[in-house]
Formats: C-alpha cells, sequence, structure tokens
C-alpha cells in the first residue's frame, strides 16, 4: 500500500499498535549478528514450536530483533512489556531453555532466575533491562529502534514513530531542513566530525545535471560494528535519513540518486537493507513521487571493495565508479565534485540514522545533548580489559571514568586500568591520569586521539603501549594504497623500526626517527590514513615515552607482551610441585618432580605464557 | 575564470583564478621540485615532493598542500621552502633513497635537502621504481593504450603490465621509457628489434634515412587509429 499523507502513515501505525496491543506479552529474540552466532535463530523456533504447543498464540507474539549491543551475553531475549532482560538464554541447549522460557515466565508469570544478567562485581541479579549497568549510562538516539524492532517490517518501524520525520521534512522547504540540520550541530559520525549541515549546504548550492547521496557503510576500523548493528538492526533509518537528506540537496530539476556502500563482509546489512528498500517503494517512501510530494528519490546497495581505504570517501567515490579505490586530493570538494565529478554528499551510517529524530524532535532538543562543540550521542565500541564489552551510545561528553568504570564494569580481574584506545588506526591512547576527560570531538583531538568512528579498547597494565602502536602500525602498512610515498614508504620503515624495538634490538635513534617520521606523514600524506597514522605511535611516545626507553635501552617489555624481552621461570620458593604447569605447557619446556619445585628450559619455552596463568600459587614469574 | 592575486613567498603575482599553484610558482621562476608530475599527463599528486605551506590569513593557520594540484585563489599566500615544507621533502627524500638508491637524481636532489646517510637502510627489490605512475598515465592518456598499469596495494604495489607479463596491447612506443624520471624502465634496441616489458618488436627503417626508427607494430597501430597512409608515416622524426 502507498503512504500519501501523513494520514496514511498515522493509519499503518496505529493499525500496527493495535496488533501489538492485542497481545499480552511480546517475546523478542535477538537476531543480530552476535546473537545469530549463538544459535538465536534455533532458539527463535525452539520458541515459536512451544508457545505454540501450549497454545500462546493468540497471547503472545514472538519477533526478531537487531543487535542490543551486549553481544558477548548472546543470545539476548526481551519480554515486554515488562522490560524483562534474558542473557546467554540457551547457550547449550536450546529446547531446554525455550521450554523453561515458555513455563515459567509466559505461563506462570515468573522470571528464570538463570537468565538473568548479574552483576561481575556484585554478584546481583537484575531483571529490568534499563537498570543493567550497561544499559543505565546509555542515551540511544542512533540506536534507539536497534533491539526492539524487527527490521524485516516496516510496519513494526512504523509503529516507532518511523517515517513520520520524513512527512515532517517533506513539508518544510528543503533550505528550511538544512537550517534545521545545521541548527542542531550534527557533526558526521564516520570521522571527520565535519558538520552535516555545512556539508549540505555546498551540496545543495553546487550545480550539475545530478546530485549523487552516498552512504558510507564501509565501516573498517578493527573491531566497530556500530554501522552494522544500525543496518541489520534498523535499515529503515538509514533510508528515512538519506531520503531527507536527498531532498535536502536536491534543486530544480536535477535528479537526486543514492547508494549505500556496503562493506563486504556483511552479509545480514545487504539483506536487512535489501528488504528495507523493496518495502519502501512498495509504500512509496522511495522512487517515484514520494508521498505524493512529486519528490524522486531511488538508491541502490554496492558491495564495498574489501579494502580499508575504501571506506575514505574520495576512495570510496572511485571504487563506486567501478575504479581502483585510491583516494585523490580534496582541494576540490565532493560537494562539488564527487562521484563521476558531480556534486556528491557522502555521509555515514551513524550520521544518517541521528536524522529522523532531530526532524521529529527538532534541533534544539538534540543541541540540548551533549557539549559546546559536540551535540547528541556516539556509539562507542567497547572492547579490551573490561567487563562488559559492546555497542555503547552515550550523550558526548560523558566523562570517560563512566564509560570504562560504570558501563564497562571495571576492569577484569581486578588489574589497573592503564589506558584507553580511541578512534582505530587513527586514534590514539588516552592514559589513566586522563579518565576524567569528557569525551567528545574536540577533548579527543585536543588530546592527541580521535573520536574516529568510535572504537574505544580499554588496556590494562598487561597491555604494551610499544606494541599497541605496533599492532596499527603494521595494520596500517598492510592497508595503506600505496598511492603516495610519505604513507606507503614511511609505515613500512615504521614498521621496520618497530620490529627492532619489540625484539630488542632497538637504538635510541629509533625515536629520532620516528617522531620526525610521524610529523612527515601527517603533513604530507594524501589522504587522512596516511595523516593520521602518527597518531597511536605519537601518542603512547607523548605518554609513555618511558615504556619505549625500557625496550630500547633496557631491553625489557614492562608489561611483559613482547615475547622476545621476557623469560619465564618458576620461583622455586613457592613453587609446590602441583604439575598443573607441566600439563599444560604446550611444548613441554617444564620438568620436575612432584612436590619438588619445577624448572622451565628457556631453550623449549616458547613464552605463550600458561603456565603463568594457570600457576595458583603466583610461582611462575615473568621477567 | 579571471585573474587573482596571490603572494609566493612574499612577492605578488597576478594568475588565473584555478590555476595550479606548481604552475604558477615555475613561471615565475621558483624552484619547486617534482617527481610525479609532467605537463603531458593529468596530475595524481602521489610523490608528494611538490608540497608547499599555503595560508589564507597573514600568521593564520597553514596547511602543507601539494602545489601540482592546488588551486590558486585571491589571497593565496604560500612558502615554497619553509621549515615544514623543507622536513616533507627531506623525509620523503630519504624514504624514496632508501627504496630506490640507484633511481636516477635521486640522490643529488636528496643531498640538497640535507640528506645524507641513509637511516633505514637501502633496499634492492625495487629497480628504480619509485612508483610515480607517470608511464601508466603517459600510455593511457597520451598514447592512447592502456598497457600499464599498477597492481596490488601499499608497500607491496607495483607497475607495468598487466598480470606481470608481456603486454599484448603494448605498441612498443617506449614513451614511457622516455617519460620515466629515475630510469626504471629497460629499453634496448639491438639492429631491428626493440626489447621493452618483455616484449620484442621489429624495427622499420626510415624510407629516407635508412635508420631504424619505430616499431613496425607502433607504425600499424598509428594507421589503423588514424587513417594515415602508412607510406606517409615511414620517415623518422628527423626526415619529416
Ligand atoms: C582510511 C580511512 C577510512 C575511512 N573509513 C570510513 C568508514 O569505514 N566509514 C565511514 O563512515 N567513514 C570512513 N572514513 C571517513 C570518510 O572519509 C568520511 O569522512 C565520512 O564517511 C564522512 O561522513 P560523515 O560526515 O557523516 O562522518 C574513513 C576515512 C579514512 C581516511
Ligand atoms: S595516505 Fe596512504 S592511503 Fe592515503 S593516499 Fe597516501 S598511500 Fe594511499
Ligand atoms: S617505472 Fe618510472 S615512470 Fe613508471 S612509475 Fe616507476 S618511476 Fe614512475
Ligand atoms: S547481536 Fe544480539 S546483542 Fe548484539
Ligand atoms: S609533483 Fe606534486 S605530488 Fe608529485
Amino acid at each position: 500500500m502507498k503512504i500519501n499523507s501523513l494520514a496514511d502513515l498515522e493509519s499503518v501505525k496505529s493499525k500496527a499498535l493495535a496488533a501489538s496491543a492485542a497481545m499480552e506479552k511480546t517475546v523478542i529474540v535477538c537476531g543480530g549478528t552476535g546473537c545469530l552466532s549463538y544459535g538465536s535463530a534455533e532458539l527463535a523456533s525452539a520458541l515459536e514450536r512451544k508457545i505454540k504447543d501450549r497454545k500462546l498464540n493468540a497471547k503472545v507474539m514472538l519477533k526478531m530483533s537487531g543487535c542490543h549491543g551486549f553481544c558477548e551475553r548472546g543470545p539476548i531475549v526481551v519480554i515486554e512489556p515488562d522490560k524483562i532482560y534474558y542473557q546467554r538464554v540457551g547457550r547449550r541447549d536450546k529446547e531446554k531453555a525455550a521450554e523453561e522460557l515458555v513455563e515459567t515466565t509466559l505461563v506462570q508469570g515468573k522470571v528464570v532466575e538463570s537468565f538473568l544478567y548479574s552483576d561481575p562485581v556484585t554478584k546481583e541479579r537484575m531483571i529490568d533491562y534499563y537498570k543493567i549497568p550497561f544499559y543505565a549510562k546509555q542515551k540511544r538516539i542512533a540506536l534507539r529502534n536497534s533491539g526492539h524492532i524487527n527490521p524485516a517490517d516496516i510496519d513494526d518501524y512504523i509503529a516507532t514513530g518511523g517515517y513520520a520525520a520524513l512527512v515532517k521534512a517533506l513539508a518544510m522547504k528543503p533550505e528550511a531542513v538544512i537550517e534545521e540540520i545545521k541548527k542542531s550541530n550534527l557533526r558526521g559520525r564516520g570521522g571527520g566530525g565535519y558538520p552535516t549541515g555545512r556539508k549540505w549546504e555546498s551540496t545543495r548550492k553546487a550545480e550539475g545535471p545530478v546530485k549523487y547521496i552516498i552512504c558510507n557503510g564501509d565501516e573498517g576500523d578493527p573491531g566497530a560494528f556500530m554501522d552494522r548493528s544500525i543496518m541489520e538492526g534498523d535499515p529503515h533509518t538509514v533510508l528515512e535519513g538519506m531520503v531527507i537528506a536527498a531532498y535536502a540537496i536536491a534543486k530544480g530539476k536535477a535528479p537526486a540518486h543514492g547508494f549505500i556502500y556496503v562493506r563486504h563482509e556483511y552479509p545480514l546489512a545487504v539483506k536487512n537493507l535489501t528488504k528495507a528498500i523493496e518495502q519502501a517503494r512498495e509504500h512509496g517512501l522511495l522512487g517515484k513521487n514520494i508521498l505524493n510530494s512529486g519528490f524522486d528519490f531511488d538508491l541502490r546497495i554496492n558491495r564495498g571493495g574489501g579494502a580499508f581505504v575504501c571506506g575514505e570517501s574520495s576512495a570510496l567515490m572511485r571504487s563506486l565508479e567501478g575504479r581502483v579505490g585510491e583516494p585523490r586530493a580534496k582541494y576540490v570538494h565532493a560537494t562539488e565534485k564527487g562521484l563521476w565529478d558531480q556534486p556528491t554528499n557522502l555521509n555515514n551510517v551513524e550520521t544518517y540514522a541521528c536524522l529522523p529524530e532531530i526532524i521529529v524532535k527538532g534541533a534544539d532538543w538534540f543541541a540540548s545533548i551533549g557539549t559546546k562543540g559536540s551535540k547528541g550521542t556516539k556509539v562507542f565500541s567497547l572492547v579490551g580489559k573490561v567487563n562488559n564489552t559492546g555497542l555503547v551510545e552515550v550523550p558526548m561528553g560523558i566523562p570517560l571514568r563512566e564509560i570504562v568504570f560504570d558501563i564497562g564494569g571495571g576492569i577484569r580481574k581486578g588489574k589497573k586500568f592503564k589506558a584507553v584506545q580511541t578512534g582505530g588506526p587513527s586514534g590514539g591512547v588516552i592514559p589513566d591520569s586522563m579518565i576524567d576527560l569528557p569525551v567528545d570531538f574536540d577533548e579527543l583531538t585536543r588530546v592527541g586521539s580521535m573520536m574516529g568512528s568510535g572504537g574505544l579498547i580499554v588496556m590494562d597494565e598487561e597491555d604494551c603501549m610499544v606494541d599497541v602502536a605496533y599492532y596499527f602500525v603494521k595494520f596500517l602498512e598492510e592497508e595503506s594504497c600505496g598511492k603516495c610515498v610519505p604513507c606507503r614508504e614511511g609505515l613500512r620503515r615504521m614498521r621496520q623500526i618497530f620490529d627492532r624495538i619489540t625484539t630488542g634490538n632497538g637504538n635510541p635513534d629509533d625515536m629520532v626517527m620516528l617522531e620526525e617520521l610521524c610529523t612527515a606523514m601527517k603533513l604530507g600524506s594524501l589522504c587522512g590514513l596516511g595523516q593520521t597514522a602518527a597518531n597511536p605511535v605519537m601518542s603512547t611516545i607523548n605518554y609513555f615515552r618511558s615504556e619505549y626507553e625500557a625496550h630500547i635501552k633496557d631491553k625489557k617489555c614492562p608489561a611483559g607482551v613482547c615475547k622476545a624481552l621476557i623469560a619465564y621461570m618458576i620461583d622455586p620458593e613457592s613453587c609446590t610441585g602441583c604439575q598443573l604447569c607441566v600439563k599444560n605447557c604446550p611444548s613441554g619446556a617444564i620438568k620436575g618432580v612432584k612436590k619438588k619445585p619445577h624448572t622451565i628450559d628457556k631453550e623449549i619455552c616458547i613464552k605463550c605464557g600458561v603456565c603463568y596463568d594457570v600457576c595458583k600459587f603466583d610461582s611462575v614469574k615473568r621477567k | 575564470m579571471g585573474k587573482i592575486k596571490l603572494k609566493i613567498d612574499g612577492r605578488e603575482f597576478s594568475a588565473e583564478k584555478d590555476e595550479y599553484v606548481l604552475d604558477i610558482a615555475k613561471r615565475e621562476g621558483f624552484e619547486i621540485p617534482t617527481y610525479c608530475h609532467n605537463d603531458q599527463v593529468s596530475r595524481e599528486a602521489r610523490c608528494r615532493l611538490c608540497v608547499v605551506e599555503a595560508r589564507w590569513q597573514e600568521g593564520g593557520h597553514s596547511r602543507i598542500v601539494t602545489s601540482c594540484l592546488y588551486p590558486a585563489d585571491e589571497g593565496l599566500m604560500v612558502e615554497t621552502n619553509s621549515e615544514q615544507v623543507r622536513l616533507v621533502r627531506r623525509v620523503v627524500l630519504e624514504l624514496l633513497l632508501a627504496r630506490t638508491p640507484e633511481a636516477k637524481g635521486l640522490a643529488e636532489l636528496a643531498a640538497e635537502y640535507g640528506v645524507g646517510k641513509n637511516r633505514f637502510g637501502a633496499d634492492t627489490d625495487f629497480g628504480k621504481c619509485i612508483l610515480c605512475g607517470l608511464c601508466v598515465r603517459t600510455c593511457r592518456e597520451v598514447v592512447g593504450v592502456e598497457a600499464l598499469g599498477f597492481r596490488m596495494r601499499g608497500v607491496l604495489k607495483q607497475v607495468g603490465p598487466a598480470f606481470a607479463e608481456p603486454s599484448s596491447v603494448c605498441i612498443g612506443c617506449g614513451a614511457c621509457y622516455f617519460v620515466c624520471p629515475t630510469g626504471h624502465i629497460i629499453m634496448t634496441e639491438k639492429g631491428d628489434e626493440r626489447k621493452i616489458w618483455g616484449r620484442t618488436f621489429k624495427m622499420e627503417k626510415c624510407s629516407k634515412c635508412g635508420r631504424y626508427f619505430a616499431p613496425k607494430y607502433q607504425l600499424e597501430w598509428i594507421n589503423s587509429q588514424t587513417g594515415v597512409a602508412m607510406d606517409r608515416l615511414s620517415l623518422c622524426q628527423d626526415c619529416k
């Protein structure tokens, strides 16, 4: 059915709401990539069968949603309207779990204790979704629907207020839409943080026979998956955001065309987006004469080329043109000469996902969240040595401490917090002394890191800062497109220097060379990859210089990570000869008689550290 | 278009709006090193040697840009030899010299920027190729054949015919050999044969002076592309 007006939209909405109101309960099984890998699809079909067996069909609705961000706790099941949050449901036995859930919760109305989240520190069990510390301090705008709606059902999106922003925007003048976005101060979520409204304005002003609207879903930062989550869990939000952008940018007779460039490895995102596009077309929300307004816009999906650098806007456009994905100089902006040299607006997935809420709730609402220079929220991919890992959306300006210790639940195994790394390969580390830093675009840049796409890796005393920089240098060396000299040759030389430092062959000149390479790459590289590649290196040098010096001068890795610089030995005083290490050592390097102190043969030891981890008496020492 | 005024190293010049800074600077007699630029082909800014420091306000924020692609506009101020400019050029040259110590002219230019002993160690496996891409663009844009291209990405990038096999579309014209700034491309001629990129071409004699001057295949190709008769193509450059 075509939706031609606000009234049409309202009627779809009220029908969908009535359908769910007729149900006593809704069981939402997470169908995001993480939970699917824990077998949530089988769990859902087991639940479906049990619900039928117990003749609950008329009272209970079962649906699959996108990701809740807490994938390590999958499969997640939520029961509405009670806000019951179940985690690790049926990791081992789906049938049994489904049986328990249906009997206990749906029939008897009680909670299944074993499915509840228990706090890793206090061990307290919690029922309410929004009271779980991982969620309590989050504020969800871009992720507002993910986990709640069925991404394959446009009515479910409309029921939560979907496409109301489009109706509202199409009733405004395009210039007024741009004004609203400018007033909201929304900055691009793809890395650079460029003001979205200004970008739209330039693209609108630029003259051309056609205009292009691109959604960047290439998401190449290691460990980041916020864009995937949105595309999988709430594809219509992305479409709605893009149509609003297209409407604001199109001018006169110049048609506008859209592309969603999706990372090669995201099949579920492609599937859900494809379905959403079909449904949006059927409903008259994409294609000719959208909402009977006379405005035409359609889009298609392109699969990414598989290279990290293809996420860079100019390389992405070359890739869409079917050419080699190499960046090019941006002295002339893409807003004037982008894809096929036509005016082009490119935004990130998360940026588009914020737009409908801004239009509906207003720029002032959005601008009331966040800090002076960074409004709204940002999704972070919280990983590393924290108790709770996953996707979290927080208001800009939130103190780093709250992300690490409240949402993240503190450092695993009671170890000491050392630093966080933000912004992926283009970002840097922030030391423990800055734990109260308000997290926003400008503050992160000020301390030598970056927002980037929102990677946030928490590190403890057992993480080596030299090794962290080395990891990103190796990553970037592999991903550099090789077009320009400072990046291509500079990264290779940097990596060679790190090869030396981490194996005890570094010399003091290496630090000088690293710093010079950093400066030259930052100033002289062609694209963002090379320009920011220095950040992981410079920030670790700035905040942890003594750790570099320990590697170079003392040939020691204080964190005990760089294998060539450490040795394992057994303290004869405290060793009880229990032989646990002997049983676990994969290389047979540990010798000794039962109940007598053991020794490690350095020639055979491969420094895997298993003995260190298993010893119950702390007798294995790392030096 | 239209005239604009800009400053280069403190002196004012007029130029066309959007004219590239490198072109203006060269016209006015400034020395800016380049390794991937040539007037005959498009610009890609690969080598980063032509960097200059650009600002729009006296004492304001500056940016390092590649002059070969930076469009001039009213009020632009550029420095062609600032400290930052020299640093980028010096590091780029040191990196290039480490990659291709034998590349033509490189050691001399590097020395001008104070590159002495090579701290990065010298590679031996890249020949003299600095990946400037001039051969690729010349072949495509000037000759009109696409016999050359880049293979692989990043540090593994290489230039040459597709799949590193002798190219079936190469016409043996040698344009890439002449344009290569470093002497990487090897072209040899012996008797009536020319060898380049793994292929051997039969050479044609100039019908007037009798010197071998062009591959037969190239002349046939020109004939097929332009319709110019073979007998008119049989004269060498000197005898035309
Ligand atoms: C090497 C490199 C990789 C990038 N990868 C991505 C990416 O995967 N996704 C993305 O949205 N932006 C990426 N960017 C940033 C884009 O170039 C661009 O700034 C952004 O998509 C613009 O959208 P926004 O204004 O909405 O942030 C990358 C940039 C660089 C330099
Ligand atoms: S900075 Fe790196 S990735 Fe970017 S153009 Fe240069 S070589 Fe390619
Ligand atoms: S062969 Fe010569 S012209 Fe071609 S890319 Fe290498 S250095 Fe440049
Ligand atoms: S996939 Fe289920 S919580 Fe992320
Ligand atoms: S000449 Fe400008 S970058 Fe090479």
